[in-house]
């Protein structure tokens, strides 16, 4: 059995693993991949100490930082259910394993949102994508869709314009992003906006032929010849593992006090999955940082 | 067993530096092809692994679209 489990392997999780161990605690860490979302950022012009890093290089050096201390880590696994033992909690996972320990920190981060429309699971890869720096290229001569109305939709969106023959932008609600974006993408002369839409489901059989959808307000359905579409609708977070056993709220994300407690006694949780304020990568190593002193000294109490 | 790899990326895909970064940490060789700039294995990607999106391995009769440690880990029997 071990001290502490850490479930997840961004910032917040990495952070928390390198405060544990130098608690001499014995640690698991537990995640799928190790960077979580800034593995997606390009470059990042905010977290002190780098005046300009990109994602994966950050993370690189998070990695290597967590691994100069003896903690176990698996990788390539994710948890699927945690539940109350008698001397503490059961992590179970994907791959059937299940591990143990006294304290847990969830640090389980948010991944990008879906339609959850007809079509989309279906043609993931084959035009419906949610990376667009990653699959934009692929697209360039063809029309194509960006669906959503915030900063990341306006990105790919004006991304787009450059490339494809023409761009629809396709929101469920009024734009939502900066500004600065939104005038970017409205100057484009190949852009077609549909605001106040909803996406009724995606076209194709082997790749995404086109995509049908529909004003709120009129109720009028129509259909777009599309060949790629670039979903940006938001995260959720990666919190269902844990409902029955961590409170949630409105919008799925673990509810903690402000030293990260989740109210069951030895259950902590950090970062993005949490419901603080902001989702930033400083901020999620600060939450992680917190998150495994807290645990220490709980840890520290059940000994006494 | 030398088997021939191949990777399909973009320059601006973080996907496929971590799937190139667990290849090369596995001491797995593999033949890279940047689709922006080569057209024809831009083509290539989309017939004959009937992908549009990277990063795509390819290798034996595999196509893996998207990088996916745990798959790819048991596909290339590591």
């Amino acid at each position: 059995m071990y001290e502490l489990i850490i479930i997840g392997g961004g910032p917040a999780g990495m952070t928390a693993a390198v405060y544990a161990a130098r608690k001499k605690l014995n640690t698991l860490l537990i995640s799928y991949d190790i960077g979580g979302q800034v593995l997606w950022t390009t470059g990042i012009e905010n977290y002190m100490g780098y005046q300009f890093i990109e994602g994966l290089e950050l993370m690189k050096k998070f990695e290597e930082q967590v691994k100069q201390f003896p903690l176990d880590m698996k990788t390539g696994e994710k948890v699927s259910s945690l539940s109350q033992t008698n001397g503490g909690f059961e992590a179970r996972t994907d791959k059937g394993e299940s591990y143990q320990a006294k304290a847990v920190i969830i640090a389980a981060g948010k991944r990008p949102r879906q339609l959850n429309v007809p079509g989309e699971e279906k043609l993931r890869g084959r035009g419906v994508t949610y990376c667009a720096i990653c699959d934009g290229p692929l697209f360039a001569g063809e029309n194509v869709a960006a669906i959503g109305g915030g900063n990341s939709a306006l990105e790919a969106a004006d991304d787009m314009v450059k490339i494809a023959e023409r761009v629809y932008l396709v929101s469920l609600t009024p734009l939502t992003g900066d500004q600065i974006l939104i005038d970017k993408v409205k100057a484009a002369n190949n852009l077609t906006m549909f605001l106040e839409h909803e996406v009724l489901e995606i076209k194709g059989e082997s790749r995404v032929k086109g995509i049908k959808i529909r004003d709120l307000k009129s109720k009028l359905e129509r259909e777009l010849d599309v060949g790629g579409i670039f979903i940006e609708i938001g995260l959720i977070p990666n919190s269902e593992p844990f409902k029955g056993i961590a409170p949630l709220n409105g919008f799925g994300e673990i509810e903690v006090s402000c030293a990260n407690e989740t109210g069951v006694p030895g259950l902590f949780a950090a970062g993005d999955v949490t419901n603080i304020p902001e989702k930033q990568i400083v901020v999620a190593a600060g939450e992680g940082a917190k998150a495994a002193l807290k645990a220490h000294r709980y840890l520290q109490r059940l000994s006494e | 067993m030398a088997r021939e790899v191949k990777i399909y990326t973009t320059p601006t895909c973080p996907y496929c530096k971590m799937a190139k970064k667990f290849l090369d940490d596995n001491g797995i060789k593999y033949q890279e092809f940047n689709i922006v700039e080569d057209k024809a294995a831009r083509e290539e990607m989309k017939s004959k692994c009937t992908s549009l999106a990277v990063p795509t391995i390819c290798f034996d009769s595999e196509v893996l679209i998207g990088f996916n440690e745990a798959e790819l880990r048991e596909k290339l029997g590591l």
